[in-house]
């Protein structure tokens, strides 16, 4: 009984005390938000938002409401981290391996190229790339074509947009692709554990991936198409492309600087992975005889990336509460356009500073949740 | 970095409305806030980052502009000196938050009167210290000579946080016509946008176009559209629920208004204090006993034209000389052919 008391009184004193906290926080909140005439509620969400916003995925405008304006925000952070949390894990595994190499020039610049973008302040990182790069770039005019249909200029990368025709069909063939390397997967290793017999499972699956949707061009009526951006006036001196799709440069630095900058910290962690297997392990695994390629795929690489995920998933938070940077420099993200624009409108300080902190705190959980799910499955499994 | 930091002043900011004990219970004829102003010595006023004419600190950190002299003015009215104000350069973005959650007590920072923003967020406009309206700037070489000749696919560039993003979408909405908004939350990245190319025209209010105009690299390469797309009334701003504060802040920007209109200025101000017209010597606190309903002495008046000067030498000496905006427009006196025109001091 005793025992229960000492155990259970602190905590529920502390939760109690915050409960308090947040009691008197909201009572005070509302005694003064009252005092000066504010109201607080969500109303406003379904109200029209009637501003219009550069850079969206879905379909929007100003005649939408302000929830649709978030989902917009919401939507590009999202594409933003997205983009740049795989060019920074492309980045930084060549990087990290790079500082491992045995050539002096490979090993040096990685170091110079870590130490660089590390250590300068990503907010100046941002403003370099979109001011120096904007100021570099040509006006649409004079820009000349990149794989000749696609234009860098000063008002964004105008790339052809593809066209089309039964799309589902094509994406039904590749999920199918998908399903039957997972089944292939699992046959390969079940042979392998029964018979000790080994299948190329990788070669079978790029052949699967790429053989499945060719299919459904020629059988299943999928056609695709390009249309390609062409110059157009707009007066006397300034041009723009028309039709295809427009990046524009905003989200091009903004990807740029965020991926150049946690690359180098991915890069670390990748480092840190490959040098915390103990030597030992190569050597070991190398007089049973295994090829230097299995060598790196059996033996280290599964005890180095349990050593790399942790500390990398704290990059990819890292990366994704930085996209927040983005007003910036004009990208519409959830907190230009929602915390910024939808917040000035409507005056709902409170209401909207809270959905915001809430959802990237959703945002940073879930991918927290992913990782740590990636983590669990590559664990030492103890039998 | 920058931007971090900010947020972290606006969520502060936020947390001081979560903590600020509620104090401000009715007080017949008494101000809190000006008694906390007496108390604390200084007048707090918010302004604009960098606005020439209006606010714009200069190397040494001394601000001017027509913004500033209101809270000048109400300096001079409270506590007997116009330089005892402390400045707080705000965002659009952070502006009303910085006044409701009290972290400054003015906010004269050309803010367009609305009826949402007056009636909706905890604010209440005082007045009108600029007439303005939204317009555009282009290229002069892009051969653009009204709005009407935009085409489909025009970049605009303009601020976060302002009515012009409304503007600009009624005004693209109406004509029919696509545009891409590129929206930036300080006006000088605003200007390194444009003078990029990054964007075909700026669009912001006529007076902020031709004071940003000057910090283009080549201001002499653009021009300001002659169409005017929206009312602009800029004005300063002041938290609901102190009436007697309001009152202050209204009357001492009307009197810097009204001074203009009966002639007298900063050089002759102690002269009129004999002089025959009524109006004039209450205007230099000469008869009646105006300051006492604010509960302010009775030299309040003359302190503002002293040491502020009237409506129109602060005009001249922020906006016309700086060659903003030689010419006053809408915002010359309604006895000469503007609408400037103030309630009689009385």
């Amino acid at each position: 009984m005793n025992n229960i008391i000492k155990k259970f009184i602190p905590q529920i004193l502390a939760i109690l005390f915050v409960v308090l906290i947040f009691g008197f926080l909201t009572l005070n909140a509302q005694t003064n938000m009252d005092n000066r005439g504010i109201d607080f509620g969500f109303d406003f969400l379904s109200q029209e938002s009637s501003f219009d916003v550069q850079f969206s995925l879905i379909e929007y405008s100003g005649s939408d409401s302000y929830s649709r304006a978030f989902l917009v925000g919401l939507l590009n952070t999202l594409l933003v981290s997205f983009i740049s949390i795989i060019i920074c894990t492309i980045l930084g595994v060549i990087i990290g391996v790079a500082r491992l190499s045995s050539n002096y020039l490979i090993k040096n610049s990685a170091a110079c190229y870590v130490e660089f973008f590390r250590n300068i302040p990503l907010l100046l990182q941002i403003f370099f790339w979109y001011y120096a790069a904007l100021r570099a770039l040509p006006m649409p005019e004079k820009a000349n074509a990149w794989f000749g249909v696609t234009y860098m200029t000063v008002k964004g990368y105008y790339i052809p947009a593809m066209i089309w025709e039964n799309l589902n069909v094509f994406l039904y063939c590749g999920l199918a692709a998908i399903i039957s390397i997972i089944v292939l997967r699992n046959y390969a290793s079940k042979l392998r554990d029964t018979q000790g017999k080994q299948i190329p499972v990788f070669l079978y699956s790029v052949a699967l991936l790429i053989v499945l949707p060719l299919l459904s061009f020629l059988f299943g009526g999928v056609s695709l198409g390009f249309e390609l951006p062409e110059l157009k006036k707009l007066s006397k001196i300034s041009y723009i492309y028309e039709g295809g799709i427009s990046l524009p440069p905003e989200l091009i630095a903004l990807v740029l600087a965020l991926s150049l900058y946690t690359s180098t910290f991915v890069a670390e962690c990748v480092r840190a992975g490959i040098e915390g297997v103990s030597k030992g392990q190569k050597e070991a695994a190398a007089s049973i005889g295994l090829t230097p390629n299995q060598v790196l795929k059996l033996v280290i690489m599964p005890q180095a990336l349990r050593i790399i995920i942790p500390p990398t998933t704290n990059q990819y938070l890292n990366l994704t509460k930085n996209s927040s940077l983005a007003a910036a420099i004009a990208y519409p993200d959830l907190v230009l356009v929602f915390a910024g624009t939808a917040l000035m409108q409507t005056g709902k300080a409170i209401e909207i500073v809270s959905i915001t902190m809430l959802t990237y705190l959703t945002i940073s959980l879930t991918i927290a949740a992913i990782m740590n799910w990636y983590n669990k499955k590559i664990e030492i499994k103890e039998k | 970095m920058f931007k971090i930091i900010k947020q972290l002043t606006s969520v502060v900011a936020m947390f001081a409305v979560l903590f600020a004990f509620s104090t401000e219970t009715m007080a017949a004829k008494k101000s809190k806030t000006l008694e906390n102003t007496k108390k604390r010595g200084f007048v707090r006023c918010g302004v604009s980052q960098g606005l020439p004419g209006f606010s714009n600190a200069d190397e040494s950190g001394n601000w001017t502009g027509i913004d500033v002299d209101v809270c000048r003015a109400v300096a001079a009215a409270t506590l007997g000196d116009a330089t005892k104000v402390k400045f707080t350069p705000l965002s659009a973005k952070e502006r009303f938050t910085a006044l409701t959650s009290g972290e400054i007590d003015i906010l004269s920072r050309n803010t367009t009167w609305t009826l949402s923003r007056d009636a909706d967020i905890g604010l209440t406009f005082v007045g009108v210290n600029f007439y303005d309206g939204q317009g555009f700037m282009v290229r002069k070489g892009s051969g653009i000579a009204s709005t009407s000749e935009f085409k489909n696919g025009t970049s605009v560039c303009t601020n976060l946080g302002t009515t012009t993003e409304l503007n600009m979408r009624d005004f693209f909405d109406s004509k029919g016509i696509s545009y891409e908004p590129v929206v930036f939350e300080k006006a000088d990245e605003v200007v390194a946008a444009y003078d990029a190319g990054r964007c075909d025209t700026y669009t912001t209010d006529k007076s902020g176009l031709a004071a940003q105009r000057t910090k283009l690299s080549a201001p002499d390469d653009h021009v300001v559209l002659p169409e005017t797309i929206s009312k602009e009334p800029l004005g300063p701003v002041v938290r609901q629920g102190d009436s007697v504060w309001e009152d202050i802040v209204r009357w001492s920007l009307n009197t810097m208004i009204e001074a203009e209109e009966y002639g007298v200025d900063s050089s002759n101000a102690d002269m009129m204090k004999t002089s025959n017209n009524p109006a004039i010597k209450r205007l230099v606190g000469a008869e009646g006993e105006l300051g006492a309903a604010f509960g302010l002495d009775n030299e309040w008046n003359l302190r503002i034209i002293k040491q502020v000067g009237n409506y129109g030498e602060s005009y001249k000496r922020n906006i016309a000389d700086t060659g903003i905006l030689p010419d006053r427009g809408p915002n010359e006196l309604w006895t000469k052919g503007g609408i400037l025109y103030v309630p009689p001091a009385r």
